[in-house]
């Protein structure tokens, strides 16, 4: 293979984190059969990720079966009971500016903010993967021309280019997913690449190469299984900051458009109700925060568990 | 070393150049007809057709963008759809907000980040280090927009102590560093903090942990040499890289204080981008990210020559 790609043409945002799973990949434990047995071990024995995993897991199901858990329709107000206060009978977290319930709200807004949030980052992780393994695997020009590519995206910060994407293309989920895709892409080929490059390089592909294995064959059966890992753990991290930027894009009416219920898109109608119900208008963010904080740490638990440094 | 920073220097030219064509790209892909970002949609269809071949828009891409680019050299953005004003007009006040805000708000989130991210990195495991370790997880991922609010809900609607929005008397014109200006900075500049405090606690955190194991630093110690002493000579060893860090979060906080602007109707780039987008001003929306991005590109090439003249370790053939 042709040689790797000069350093110094990198962006300094090829940070020490990115080095060390390069170096982390470089020195690939041996996986003896018990790895996932071991990683669960360890997460077992992590209370702040089991209590993260718990809380997300509870989230889940109640945004799954809000339906059947909500006590009001999501779109059906009264004028006559608008901006009532926490705890009022009926409504016990009280309702919004045209007098729908809160809670149900909530409920039926995680739908949208889940979705919006996680999706870009399953599709930045399938897309950002494929470009970075090949871009790692076939090095010379091949690498050149993706790493180049991902460079410029690198050369705007994150919440400028979603905003810049989904400002041009006008407000929609489809549009906000499509912008939040093409922000994470970048990074998570940078992860790739750069553990791909370190694998590439140890003897057991060496011998699979010398043995006559084709390069499809090499990474589908060497490479993957050994950088999948390290670039799932980057990606889970941030599916927190994903989540806070498309309820951000909703907030600045560029992802979901009103009566939709979303976490971000209710924080910004309801900003007008702070000198009203200052307590019901702040909710909605404090389920992002409490979701982004959970999806965070459980990252942070997943690394460590799983043994990737960075 | 001069050979690497020349290489470095000159490659922030095609960067540039590319994030330019990312940003008139930005109009092309917009739904619609591009000339529709320059004259208002009431325009006669005669006006329309002079428009396009004036600006070129009847030829083929490329051209565009090189006829784009030669005007943006110029220093000539367009004109704001809505006002009519030229885009480099609203820009110039608007950047000077942001820069004094996202400044304001790094000093705080670096001062807060090195403090913490030292003292947890010097005595690990302590309840010091946890608190550090929790304020840095909850500060990256706090919705900063929504922290603006409940702070805006604390100290201006139930303590009714600092203004809640805009900047001051006679608005950003007539800044001064007195009271009467500084208190609408106040709530603004601790909300975009939390973010860089966050990750630089991190960062110094992790450096200063790794640093401290190191061997020098116990035979430092065992030579005798005083706390000061030593903590001098970890300070040297943990400064280029966060300093680089620090550099980019500032590029960052430049960029994404567009949801904070917001919130605080602080008159910034992000308040212009704000309004451009709700009122489809694609020459502003277009220029104010142009700008930035290429503040962020600058900032790029900086902390990276900086990095290297800073470390020495550093060779970067």
């Amino acid at each position: 293979m042709s040689t790797t790609t000069d350093p110094a043409a990198r962006l300094p945002a090829a940070t020490a984190a990115e080095a060390e799973l390069a170096v982390q990949a470089r020195q690939a434990p041996v996986r003896s059969e018990g790895y996932w047995a071991g990683v669960w071990k360890r997460l077992r024995r992590d209370p702040v990720t089991i209590v993260c995993a718990s809380i997300l897991l509870l989230m889940l199901l109640a945004i799954v079966f809000a339906p059947l858990l909500a006590p009001h329709d999501p779109y059906q107000g009264s004028m006559l009971r608008r901006l009532r206060p926490i705890g009022t009978e009926g409504h016990p977290l009280g309702t919004d500016e045209l007098g729908r319930d809160i809670l149900t709200r909530l409920l039926y807004g995680g739908r949208l903010s889940w979705y919006m949030g996680i999706t870009p980052v399953v599709l930045a992780f399938f897309i950002g993967t494929f470009l970075g393994v090949i871009a790692g695997y076939a090095g010379g020009r091949v690498n050149m021309a993706i790493m180049r590519v991902t460079d410029v995206f690198y050369a705007f910060p994150s919440v400028l280019l979603a905003v810049a994407i989904s400002g041009a293309l006008g407000a929609g989920i489809g549009n906000a997913i499509l912008a939040l895709t093409l922000v994470f892409i970048p990074p998570i080929i940078r992860v790739a690449e750069s553990v791909t490059q370190g694998v590439r390089n140890l003897d057991f592909v060496d011998a699979a190469r010398a043995s006559g294995a084709g390069a499809i064959t090499v990474v589908r059966v060497h490479v993957l299984g050994n950088v999948l890992g390290p670039i799932f753990v980057y990606a889970t991290s941030l599916i927190s900051v994903s989540m806070i930027i498309a309820s951000g894009l909703s907030f600045l009416g560029l992802g979901t458009r009103p009566p939709e219920p979303e976490w971000g898109l209710m924080l910004n109608t309801l900003r007008t109700a702070i000198y009203v119900q200052p307590w019901v208008a702040v909710l909605p963010g404090v389920c992002i925060f409490i979701t982004s904080l959970c999806f965070n740490l459980l990252a942070d638990g997943l690394r460590q568990a799983m043994d990737v440094k960075g | 070393m001069a050979f690497y920073l020349l290489r470095r220097v000159l490659y922030a030219i095609p960067i540039a150049l590319a994030v330019g064509f990312v940003c008139f790209m930005l109009v092309q892909i917009a739904p619609g007809d591009p000339i529709n970002a320059i004259v208002p949609p009431d325009a006669p269809a005669d006006v329309v057709e002079q428009v396009r071949r004036d600006y070129g828009l009847d030829q083929p891409l490329p051209v565009q963008f090189g006829l784009w680019l030669w005007k943006v050299a110029q220093g000539d953005l367009g004109r704001s759809l809505a006002t009519g004003r030229p885009v480099w007009a609203d820009l110039s006040s608007a950047i000077g907000n942001t820069l004094l805000l996202a400044a304001v708000a790094s000093a705080i989130g670096f001062t807060l980040g090195c403090v913490l991210g030292g003292l947890a990195g010097t005595f690990r495991g302590s309840v010091l280090d946890r608190i550090a370790v929790g304020a840095a997880v909850a500060g990256v991922s706090v919705p900063h927009y929504w922290l603006g609010m409940v702070l805006v809900v604390i100290f201006s609607v139930q303590l009714n102590w600092l203004p809640a929005m805009g900047a001051g008397p006679g608005g950003s014109a007539d800044w001064a560093w007195d009271w009467a200006h500084m208190q609408y900075l106040v709530l603004p500049a601790v909300t975009l903090s939390v973010i860089p405090m966050g990750i630089v606690t991190r960062t110094v955190r992790g450096i200063v942990a790794e640093i401290m194991n190191q061997e020098f630093v116990v035979a430092l110690r065992g030579k005798g040499l005083t706390r000061r002493g030593v903590f001098l000579h970890v300070v040297k060893n943990a400064a280029p890289n966060t300093l680089a860090v620090m550099g980019l979060q500032l590029g960052y906080l430049m960029g994404g204080s567009i949801l904070v602007e917001t919130v605080f109707s602080w008159p910034g780039t992000g308040l212009l981008l704000n309004n451009a987008i709700f009122q489809r001003d694609l020459p502003v929306l277009q220029g104010t990210i142009l700008v930035l991005a290429m503040f962020f590109v600058a900032l790029n090439l900086i902390v990276d020559l900086m990095q290297t003249a800073l470390d020495p370790r550093i060779k970067r053939a």
